[in-house]
C-alpha cells in the first residue's frame, strides 16, 4: 500500500529546481510533499530549502509557499495556520521546512515557543549537518569530529540531541526519518497529518556537496546511516512513547563514514570514539521503547 | 461612552472595537498593560480575536506579518528593547506589504537601564518601512489605533502607532471610546490580498534580482507617497465620523509669529499652556506639533512653517553625534523652501524628564534672543537633572 503510494504519487515538485545536483535535500523535499497533497500551505526559510525552491520568477513547488525570514519558521507556520483558522480553512495544514541551523542554532527559541504552546503546525527539519547553503559551515547539528569550513579540524562536539529538547516538550509527534528509507518517511508524514498540534519530523537529509561525496551517493548514505544505528528511525508520541520503526543491521560505524569525505581524517581512536557513542545511544534509545527490539 | 482610562486601556480598547483577529504579543514594561488589558477580555469571552503569546517580540513580529499575509487583522504592542528586538521583522513586514498595527510605548533604549519615556526607540525604526504616528494624549492613541488599520490596510503598509511611557500609558484621563457600530461602520471587515490561496498557488516572498529588488523598494516608496493621502482621507473622514481629527500637523498661532515652536506627543500638551500664556503677554509665539513622521509630510511642513523667521524644535530622543532626529528632519525637509529657514534644535525630557512649562520658557526666550542658530543642539533641562 505505502510502496504503492509512493510509486505513484502526486508529483508537487517540479522539474528544474535549483538544488545541487544529488541533493539529498531536494530528494526529501520531494517525498514530504507528495505524502502531505497539494492541499496544504508551506513555509520555507533561509537555508538550502529556501534555494531550491527557486528564485523569481521560478517556483519549483506547485504549492502556496512563503519564504519567511530564518529563525521564525515555527511562529510563521503557527500564524498562518491561525489565520487560516479564523478564515474556516482549519483543515488546511501548515508546514513548515527548516535546515538544521534555522532548527539546531538560530530557530531553537521560536520553535521551543511554538512548541511550547502546541501551535498546530508540521515541522521538517532537514538536516544536512553544517549551514550548507552559505558554504559549509559547522551547526550544533555537525556530528563530532565532521570536517566543515569552520571546522577545518574536525567539529569538536557532539551532535545535539534535537529529538530529547522536542521531546521535552510533549508534544504529540515527534519523528525521525531520513531519504534511505521512503515508505517510512511517507508514512510519518502521513501520520502527522492526522494529528493537530505541533508534529515535528527530524529528516536526515544528506549533502553530495558538504559531506564530499559522488553525486548519487545521498540516498545510500543515509541508508547507512540508519544500519550502523548512527541515525535509528523511531517516534515519540506525546514526549513520552517511544517507537522505533526500524531493526538495523547494526553494521560498524565505518560503513557510513567511509563513504564520506568529511570523515576521511579520522583516526583509529575516533573511529572507536564514534562506536561507543553510536552503542550507547542505541542502548539507551532501546530502553525508552514499547516494543521490543 | 466616556471612560477615565489610561492610554494603554485605551490602545487595547481600539484594538477590540477594531475587531482584531489575531494578538501576538510578549510582556515588556511599559506597554505589558495592553497586553493584559487585552487577555482579560480573552479570558472573559470578550474579545473576538485570538492572542498568540510568543516566546519573543521577534516571534510576535514575525506571527503579525505572517497572519497578515494570509489576510487576518493584526496587532502588536512593544517598547524599547522589544522594539530593537524586532528590527529584522519590521523590515520584513513592510517589504512585503503586510497591514500589521502595532502600538509602540516610547522607552528608553538601554544601556543604561531604564523605563521612561524616550522617543529614541521608535525613531531608531525610523528606515523600516512603517508609517509611524506619535500621539500626543489617550484620546488620540485610541483614535490613531482605529485609523491605524484603515490606512495600514488600505496601503498595505504596516503602521506603528507611538505613545510615551507613563506620561500616555500609565496616565488616567478622560476617553471617549466610540460605540462598536460605529467603529464598524467606519472600519470594515478587513479586505486584503491572501497569499496563501489553494486556488492560486503561489511562492510568496522569493529572491530577487538586483533590478527587482530596486523596483520593490520604488514601489514601496509610492506606497509610501499614497499613504500621505490616505492618512488625510482616512483622518477627515473619521472627524467626519467621531468629531475629532488631527491632520499630518496640527498648528497653534503660526501666522505672523515670530518664533514657532516645533514639538511632538506629550511635550505639546505643556506647550499649549505655554504658548497661551505667552500670546497673551503679546509674545506672538506659535506652535506647530508634528503627528506624523513616516511618511514625512514635506509639503505641509513647508507651508506651514515658510515664513516663520525663528523656529525652535524641541527633541525629546537623540541620534548621538548629530542632534534630535525630529529637528534633522525638519531641517531636511525646509532646506528647498523658499525663505531660508532659521532652525535651532533643543533637547528636552531626554529619558523621561519633565518638560515643565517653565523649561519650554526657557526654550522660548533662549530662542528669541539667539542671534546665531549653532548646529548643535541646546540641552535644556530643570537645575539638577542634567
Amino acid at each position: 500500500m505505502l510502496v504503492q503510494d509512493s510509486a505513484q504519487p502526486e508529483e508537487i515538485m517540479r522539474p528544474g529546481h535549483a538544488a545541487c545536483p544529488g541533493c539529498g535535500v531536494a530528494i526529501g523535499m520531494r517525498m514530504v510533499l507528495r505524502a502531505l497533497g497539494k492541499r496544504a500551505v508551506v513555509v520555507v526559510v533561509p537555508s538550502c530549502v529556501a534555494v531550491i525552491s527557486g528564485p523569481y520568477p521560478h517556483a519549483a513547488f506547485e504549492i502556496p509557499m512563503f519564504h519567511s525570514a530564518f529563525e521564525i519558521a515555527a511562529p510563521t507556520a503557527a500564524a498562518i495556520a491561525c489565520a487560516l483558522k479564523v478564515q474556516g480553512k482549519d483543515d488546511i495544514p501548515v508546514l513548515t521546512f527548516a535546515g538544521d541551523g534555522g532548527t539546531f542554532d538560530i530557530g531553537l527559541q521560536s520553535l521551543s515557543g511554538a512548541a511550547d504552546r502546541n501551535e498546530d503546525f508540521i515541522y521538517v527539519c532537514m538536516d544536512n549537518e553544517a549551514y550548507m547553503n552559505t558554504g559549509i559551515q559547522v551547526s550544533s547539528a555537525t556530528p563530532q569530529y565532521a570536517w566543515t569550513g569552520t571546522s577545518p579540524r574536525g567539529n569538536v562536539r557532539g551532535k545535539k540531541q534535537i529529538m530529547e529538547i522536542m521531546a521535552a516538550h510533549r508534544i504529540p509527534y515527534a519523528a525521525t526519518a531520513c531519504i534511505g528509507f521512503p515508505e517510512d518517511l511517507q508514512m510519518k508524514v502521513k501520520k502527522a497529518r492526522t494529528i493537530r498540534g505541533t508534529r515535528f519530523l527530524h529528516l536526515l537529509s544528506p549533502c553530495p556537496t558538504g559531506w564530499k561525496m559522488e553525486e548519487h551517493m545521498a540516498p545510500k548514505v543515509a541508508v547507512a546511516a540508519v544500519e550502523t544505528n548512527i541515525f535509528p528511525l523511531y517516534e515519540v508520541v506525546d514526549g513520552l512513547h517511544y517507537t522505533i520503526n526500524y531493526v538495523s543491521k547494526s553494521l560498524p560505524v565505518e560503513t557510513y563514514l567511509n563513504m564520506q569525505g568529511r570523515f576521511s581524517h579520522l583516526n583509529r581512536e575516533e573511529i572507536q570514539a564514534i562506536q561507543l557513542e553510536a552503542d550507547r545511544a542505541w542502548a539507551v534509545l532501546k530502553g525508552k521503547t514499547n516494543n521490543k527490539v | 461612552m466616556r471612560k477615565f482610562i489610561t492610554g494603554n486601556h485605551a490602545v487595547a480598547e481600539a484594538v477590540r472595537l477594531c475587531r482584531t483577529q489575531l494578538v501576538a504579543a510578549y510582556p515588556i514594561t511599559p506597554q505589558t498593560p495592553i497586553y493584559e488589558k487585552l487577555s482579560d477580555w480573552e479570558a472573559a469571552g470578550e474579545l473576538g480575536g485570538h492572542m498568540m503569546r510568543t516566546e519573543s517580540e521577534h516571534s510576535a513580529m514575525a506571527a503579525c506579518l505572517s497572519a497578515s499575509l494570509a489576510g487576518i487583522r493584526t496587532f502588536t504592542a512593544t517598547s524599547s528593547q522589544g522594539l530593537a528586538l524586532m528590527h529584522e521583522m519590521l523590515h520584513f513586514a513592510s517589504g512585503c506589504r503586510t497591514a500589521v498595527v502595532m502600538c509602540c510605548v516610547n522607552r528608553t533604549m538601554a544601556a543604561p537601564w531604564a523605563f521612561w519615556s524616550d522617543q529614541t526607540d521608535s525613531l531608531s525604526q525610523r528606515d523600516t518601512g512603517w508609517i509611524q504616528i506619535y500621539c500626543e494624549n489617550n484620546q488620540e492613541a485610541l483614535d490613531s489605533v482605529i485609523q491605524a488599520f484603515r490606512v495600514a490596510e488600505q496601503v498595505l503598509l504596516p503602521c506603528m502607532v507611538v505613545i510615551e511611557a507613563n506620561f500616555i500609558s500609565h496616565f488616567m484621563e478622560p476617553v471617549e471610546v466610540p460605540s462598536q457600530r460605529r467603529v464598524d461602520s467606519f472600519l470594515p471587515q478587513i479586505n486584503i490580498p491572501k497569499r496563501f490561496e489553494l486556488e492560486n498557488p503561489g511562492f510568496a516572498v522569493p529572491v530577487v534580482s538586483q533590478a527587482q529588488y530596486q523596483r520593490y523598494r520604488k514601489l514601496s516608496q509610492e506606497a509610501m507617497a499614497y499613504a500621505l493621502e490616505v492618512i488625510e482621507e482616512v483622518d477627515q473622514e473619521f472627524g467626519d465620523t467621531f468629531g475629532r481629527h488631527y491632520g499630518f500637523v496640527e498648528e497653534v498661532g503660526t501666522e505672523g509669529a515670530e518664533l514657532v515652536l516645533v514639538t511632538t506627543a506629550t511635550i505639546t500638551s505643556t506647550a499649549r499652556v505655554v504658548i497661551e500664556r505667552l500670546r497673551q503677554e503679546g509674545h506672538k509665539i506659535g506652535l506647530v506639533k508634528i503627528r506624523v513622521f513616516r511618511p514625512f509630510p514635506v509639503q505641509t511642513l513647508k507651508k506651514t512653517l515658510d515664513s516663520a523667521p525663528k523656529i525652535a524644535v524641541i527633541d525629546r530622543n537623540i541620534s548621538l553625534g548629530r542632534e534630535g532626529i525630529f529637528c534633522s528632519e525638519l531641517k531636511a525637509g525646509l532646506i528647498n523652501a523658499s525663505a531660508r529657514a532659521h532652525v535651532q534644535g533643543y533637547l528636552a525630557g531626554i529619558g523621561g524628564t519633565n518638560v515643565s512649562p517653565s523649561l519650554i520658557e526657557r526654550i522660548v526666550k533662549d530662542a528669541l534672543s539667539r542671534e546665531d542658530i549653532v548646529d548643535e543642539p541646546i540641552w535644556i533641562a530643570e537645575e539638577n537633572s542634567c
